[in-house]
């Protein structure tokens, strides 16, 4: 030990702590923080933004489609819209939104200092923040990407859309790819490696495995997409023709490598919803979650079966018999491990003591909701059922039931629940149960009938529909539940506007929950802990002894965390994190400069990759400790250990 | 399949509701007991059993109705090929003998009680056929032909429409099947292979010069005449057709000569350039094309 914990009088040593592990302050500051709390409420804000404008094309969508033959947005418009729409919600909004949680709770709820490789979150940041502008800026300059979401050649090729707006697209994939790579490789190692001491592979809270499954399945997905749409972009800016069919390119390909990420991703938004789901339940139920392992388990499995059923965003493309009922079996199975998650939770709630406070009831329209959208969704696993309703209404119903019940609701649920902790303040209980009312009845009045349109036969992405078809009125409902929505979410940023200006402070533990996020103060100090906890049980503060040991032998003058063992989380060594930094902002710039160049010439890489050489150069440039830098690696020095309760106090 | 999943809905939600009930209702704060735990973990693999046994039961529903749905009695099929364009369809019915091929577009006329057999392809971007009264989708994919067949068991007009997102104009890519008797069917296929009939009156024959002089013939076809375009769709038999423009509007007198002066009001962005025709041109060139019954 280089320094004892009780040497030092604890107050002092806590200010000197807090001092270690601040960030700069000021607007020149503000570029320079690495510390995980920081950059993940930037991703929840920056998030929780996209979700508004994409929001907000989605009521200019209702408003167009309220009636028939609606001249309100023309159809270049529209198409645009509803891209940029899709595209913002699904790599703009729910992957980030999920990632941020991760950034922000995932070191509080193992009991780490921090999170791994800092300035790789810092760096992910400005990427999503750098890729969300450069689509909204190309979108306002009237470029914004209009060939769908999933952006399949050849309507992306050059031949058909030679403006820049399908490079605008693929290359805000690679934005958001290079920014969720970086997260899920810093989630992984703070789980398996930054846990508390005692803290063993079983008494891992459900949300860490949530995190933890989401983040190999980012792994594993993203590279896909990369792949496609780097090859789009090559097809665009070089001629390499891989989806060309003029020139033996195959246009089916690209559908493979754009779904076998496609699917998965539906799952990396879900998983760490049900991890909310687990966590705000066996809060608001009073009891340990039941059946950990099954959960555990199931995540693990959704997480392998889900690489196993993209072919069946493809049934109508004339794929075999025998293989389309491969990959029907398969949707149909991956219901299974959603079933016992579903039948745990109901012996959860059904053995508890359910307290309905805000959180909770969002968990429970998560119920209502998501099983509509996942029965659906194994009617829609049925080739026959598949090739009518596919393409239609119907799908649009169901993804946006297993979406937004499946992630949104559950995020609405986590930010209610988590406000206090973020922030030191408390959301009002009753304007709460009114946005959630609001959103309920709104979801459902605007979705709902897209089940019955999709039923008569109204297809995706249609711009306009002639009023002899008869999907007038159903068009309008539906338009009209999406105000229900809009005053939901006006009404919750109202609440969040109050809850921030009132004077009231959120006690640490409001819902007295059992995660060891709730062991610290709200908002949590610098160093997250002023003492680092250890943990005894899955659920810390309801199982811990009150004279639970906690970490010593952190030095307080120096960035230290504790790095233990994978399986067992017994103590390895002390590990020195880097300080705040100028260079990942400086290395994400030019990036961006080198991604939005390559749209125009593919000189960009080679002129801009000198820049980027030199911002890493800056970034990796070696520091003796003297200079206020880390130890080169490997750092293993001295076991610190968790050491015999300080005499300064016992419970956590 | 959707009363199973209705009932499975209803019945987990009604679950839900008693664990909310029954947990209201539990006042003490005594911990849970251990024989309750077994309960409860007997219930929930009870419930993975009946939820795979349920699945298990829908996937052979499925595959058994997917090969109902899909195999074919080929013998007396008649084939016809489909080939997307943005944003209209071609059709062209086979035939061993070239000229007694027949093309047309946007209109599709089968008959009844008879399998027939769609090979679908796409010369630009993907679309997707879709008849929802009559098949499932297929996409039309460009470099790679597929079949699939449909059959109508009684007379009448079954609308479709591109089902796959195609560009600027998807909402406008319709088609009518108008499936009538075989005899029906015979006669009009007939009609199809004779060559459009010579303008008659000075007014016609004035509307076929509008028609060869002007833009028009460079891009669409009418068999029999020097017009042998094929950017856009034949029209050999425009006049015996419902709609214009792939089911954008209804193919009257008023329609066809706002469409054929400014398409690109009506459906902005499609390929047919606006025609600056004088008020006599017009309505010359619309005399000659009701002539093409």
């Amino acid at each position: 030990m280089t320094t004892k914990t009780d040497a030092v009088a604890p107050e002092e040593d806590f200010h000197r702590l807090e001092r270690t592990w601040r960030d700069p302050s000021g607007v020149a500051g503000w570029f320079l923080h690495v510390d995980h709390k920081s950059i993940g409420r930037r991703y929840l804000v920056t998030a929780f933004s996209f979700f508004l404008l994409a929001g907000v094309l989605a009521a200019l969508m209702r408003l167009q489609l309220s009636r028939p033959d609606n001249s309100f947005l023309s159809p270049d418009l529209y198409n645009q819209i509803f891209t940029t729409h899709g595209t913002t919600m699904m790599f703009l909004f729910a992957v980030p939104v999920m990632q941020g949680l991760g950034i922000y709770f995932l070191p509080l709820m193992v009991g780490a200092r921090a999170i791994a490789f800092p300035r790789l979150v810092a760096f992910s940041y400005w990427m999503f923040l750098f890729g969300g502008i450069f689509l909204y800026a190309s979108f306002f300059l009237n470029a914004g990407p209009d060939v769908g979401w999933f952006s399949y050649p050849p309507l992306a090729e050059s031949l058909y859309t030679p403006s820049k707006r399908a490079d605008v697209w693929a290359q805000l994939i690679t934005f958001t790819e290079v920014a969720s790579l970086a997260v899920a490789v810093s989630l992984i190692t703070t789980a398996f490696k930054l846990r508390a001491p005692g803290m063993t592979l079983n008494r891992v809270p459900i949300f860490v495995w949530a995190q933890v499954v989401t983040s190999f399945m980012v792994l594993f997905a993203m590279p896909s997409v990369m792949l496609a749409s780097t090859a789009l972009i090559l097809d665009r800016l070089v001629g390499t023709h891989f989806f060309d069919v003029e020139h033996r390119g195959d246009a089916l390909l690209y559908q493979h490598l754009f779904w076998f990420f496609g699917h998965p991703e539906v799952y990396i938004i879900f998983i760490p919803g049900t991890g909310l789901v687990s966590t705000i339940l066996s809060t608001f139920s009073r009891r340990p979650l039941f059946g950990y392992l099954a959960i555990a388990l199931s995540l693990v499995s959704t997480a392998f079966m889900g690489f196993g059923l993209w072919v069946h965003h493809m049934f109508a493309t004339g794929i075999p018999q025998l293989g389309r009922s491969f990959f029907t079996a398969a949707s149909i199975v991956i219901a299974v491990p959603t079933g016992i998650q579903f039948f745990c939770w109901i012996a959860t709630m059904w053995s508890g003591r359910i307290v309905l406070k805000t959180p909770m009831l969002w968990i429970l329209g998560f119920f209502g909701i998501f099983l509509l959208g996942g029965l659906t969704g194994v009617i829609l696993a049925a080739v026959p059922v598949n090739i009518q309703v596919h393409d239609t209404f119907f799908v649009v119903a169901h993804f946006h039931y297993v979406l937004i019940g499946g992630a949104v609701f559950p995020l609405f649920g986590a930010i209610s629940y988590w406000f206090p902790k973020i922030t030191g303040r408390l959301l009002s209980e009753r304007t709460g149960r009114i946005v959630f009312g609001l959103m309920f009845v709104g979801f459902n009045t605007t979705f709902f009938p897209m089940h019955i349109l999709g039923l008569h036969g109204m297809p995706r992405r249609i711009y306009t529909y002639p009023a002899a078809m008869g999907w007038g009125s159903l068009n309008l409902l539906a338009s009209a539940g999406a105000v229900l929505m809009t005053l939901a979410v006006i009404l919750f940023l109202a609440d969040v506007v109050r809850a921030l200006r009132s004077a009231e402070r959120a006690p640490d533990n409001p819902w007295d929950a059992s995660t060891l996020e709730w062991a610290t103060s709200s908002p949590p100090p610098n160093s997250n802990f002023l003492r680092p906890p250890t943990v005894a049980g899955r659920d810390p503060l309801w199982e811990n002894p009150p004279d639970q040991p906690f970490v010593v032998g952190l030095r307080s003058g120096i960035r230290d965390v504790l790095v233990t063992h994978v399986l067992d989380a017994e103590p390895d060594h002390r590990d020195e994190f880097p300080t705040p930094s100028i260079w990942p902002f400086v290395t994400a710039l030019a990036t961006t400069a080198l991604f939005i160049g390559s749209i125009f010439t593919p000189w960009a890489v080679v002129w801009f990759s000198v820049p980027l050489f030199l911002a890493m150069v800056g970034w990796f440039w070696p520091k003796s400790p003297d200079e206020g830098g880390t130890q080169p690696w490997p750092s293993r020095r001295t076991l610190p250990g968790p050491n015999e309760a300080p005499a300064a106090g016992g419970a956590i | 399949m959707f009363w199973t999943t209705t009932i499975v809905c209803v019945v987990v939600l009604a679950f839900i509701a008693a664990a909310l009930v029954k947990s209201g209702r539990l006042a003490s704060t005594a911990p849970v007991p251990t024989s309750a735990e077994r309960t409860l973990t007997r219930s929930v693999w009870a419930a993975t059993t009946l939820t795979v046994l349920i699945l298990l039961m829908l996937l052979f529903a499925s595959i058994w109705i997917g090969r109902g749905v899909e195999s074919v009695e080929a013998a007396t099929a008649i084939t016809i090929n489909i080939v997307g364009h943005q944003w209209w369809w071609e059709i062209e019915y086979e035939d061993a003998v070239a000229s007694q091929r027949v093309l047309t577009a946007n209109e599709l006329h089968i008959p009844i009680n008879r399998p027939i057999v769609l090979k679908v392809s796409s010369r630009d971007v993907i679309h997707s056929f879709w008849v929802p009264n009559l098949q499932g989708k297929r996409d039309l994919i460009p470099g790679y032909i597929t079949a699939i067949w449909l059959q109508a068991d009684r007379p009448g007009v079954f609308r479709g429409q591109c089902a796959e997102f195609c560009g600027l104009q998807h909402a406008h890519m319709a088609l009518d099947v108008v499936a009538e008797p075989g005899a029906d069917f015979d006669r009009w296929l007939q009609g199809m292979r004779t060559p459009a009939p010579a303008p008659e009156t000075e007014e016609q024959r004035r509307g076929h010069a509008v028609f060869m002089s002007r833009r028009c013939a460079g891009c669409h076809a009418i068999n029999g005449t020097e017009a042998y375009g094929q950017v856009g769709p034949d029209l050999s038999h425009i006049a015996s057709r419902s709609t214009i423009g792939a089911g954008t509007l209804p193919n009257t007198r008023d329609h066809m000569d706002a469409w054929v002066k400014n398409p690109q009001a009506s459906k902005p962005g499609n390929q047919m350039p606006p025609n600056p025709l004088s008020d006599e041109e017009s309505r010359a060139l619309l005399a000659y094309l009701e002539l093409l019954k």
